[in-house]
């Protein structure tokens, strides 16, 4: 992992500005790390591996939504293992596993490994969705689902611009945190 | 749900992220607590009526600077931890050189009383006053400051987290009380504002796993 901080940092920075593509290359390749992250983490302790996927989009949902806690003055890294590793300390507190104290360990635990064809969670999309208030449910569609401009959906929504963008942010925040609690329970 | 699916959702029509954000709403948090301590100490004690003699408006001065250089420090470190992995680029002692500067003060001031002095200055007129109102003061000012930080902060040690948040939630309740406050000494300043505001702290380190999970 240490050995790709240049260009995750250089993806991170461009998708902060905005740049979907670097952020879309950026998540792509974080899922890997994740994944191989919470199934090693995981098969330690003698869980299931099921559990991982879950986390692995509760984590990518947590970097996505937070985002802007990076400073970009800093390592990326240390951010992004700061995040996967809070997401498995919580999750392994709230479903009453034996073992909290995850090690502070060697980011060389960090490794990527190429499992990901068809990785799915239990999560479902449309009961997520399902959840949001009218107004988020259809920006989030139109926008992040079915991939229509800001200023398109504000059209077809009635809404303005700005309310379309606060709509979508404020719609995966609330999912992000639902994610966060169907995990646990 | 594919995670391919999810990074899908998230990658398309991306917006820039106004990276001032945290730091600027963590700042407003505070200031917004303190004004709430404010408004609260002014409507429920009022300011103290000596005012006027200098001796009072010193200590005044004095317990502003002890309270705000708190205030500073909490919200300085509260910032950092805000970010995930702060923790381990935040040196919380830095916390506790406000305290350190009373209770050093303190100490002299004792020192050059004579010592049938030393229970009135310690124990003061209103201490009950002073235990009860600081923390009570500081519930509105705490919730602000941990709304702010569920919201868009992302702290990975919420025990510390909380501590800081309380530390500065204590820290602008204290600043309200002293409009109020007219016990002027040292050795109370020390014990009753900085016990209060310790008090302060550690419920915001209980209570912060709890509230600030993410």
């Amino acid at each position: 992992m240490i050995a790709n901080e240049a260009e995750l940092r250089a993806l991170m920075t461009a998708g902060l500005n905005g740049d979907a593509a670097a952020h879309r290359a950026l998540l792509d390749r974080l899922s890997r790390h994740l994944r191989a992250y919470y199934k090693n983490k995981l098969a330690r302790i003698g869980r299931s591996a099921d559990e991982a996927e879950d986390l692995v989009q509760d984590a990518l949902m947590a970097i996505h939504t937070r985002r802007h806690t990076y400073n970009p003055g800093e390592l990326f890294t240390p951010w992004v293992h700061a995040i996967t590793r809070y997401k498995l300390i919580d999750h392994l507190r709230h479903t009453k596993a034996a073992m909290t104290n995850v090690p502070i360990e060697d980011a060389a635990d960090f490794e990527a490994q190429d499992d990901h064809a068809g990785a799915e969670s239990a999560l479902d999309i449309n009961r997520l969705l399902a959840r949001l208030p009218e107004k988020m449910r259809r920006a989030i569609r139109h926008v992040k689902i079915d991939g229509l401009s800001v200023a398109e959906t504000a059209a077809r929504c009635g809404m303005s611009e700005s309310a379309v963008k606060v709509s979508v942010h404020r719609g995966l925040k609330a999912m992000a945190a639902a994610i966060a609690q169907g995990r646990t329970t | 749900m594919k995670t391919d699916d999810l990074i899908n959702m998230l990658s398309t029509n991306v917006e820039p992220v106004d990276r001032g954000q945290l730091r600027r709403s963590l700042g407003l948090a505070v200031a917004l607590g303190a004004g709430g301590a404010l408004v609260t100490a002014l409507l429920t004690l009022g300011v103290r009526p000596d005012l006027h003699e200098p001796g009072a408006l010193a200590f005044l001065g004095l317990k502003l600077a002890f309270t705000a250089g708190i205030v500073l420090m909490a919200s300085l470190l509260l910032t950092r931890l805000a970010r995930p992995g702060g923790e381990r680029r935040t040196r919380p002692i830095l916390a506790l050189l406000p305290f350190a500067a009373i209770v050093l003060l303190a100490g002299l001031s004792l020192a050059n009383a004579p010592s049938t002095h030393w229970e009135a200055m310690i124990v003061g007129d209103m201490w009950l006053e002073c235990l009860v109102s600081i923390p009570t003061i500081a519930i509105v000012p705490f919730a602000v400051i941990v709304w702010a930080v569920r919201r868009f902060a992302a702290p990975t040690d919420l025990a510390r987290t909380g501590a800081f948040a309380g530390l500065a939630a204590g820290g602008v309740s204290a600043m309200g009380y002293a409009l109020h406050c007219m016990d002027d000494s040292l050795p109370f300043i020390a014990l009753w504002y900085g016990g209060t505001i310790v008090l302060c702290t550690v419920a915001g380190a209980l209570l912060g796993p709890r509230l600030l999970r993410w």
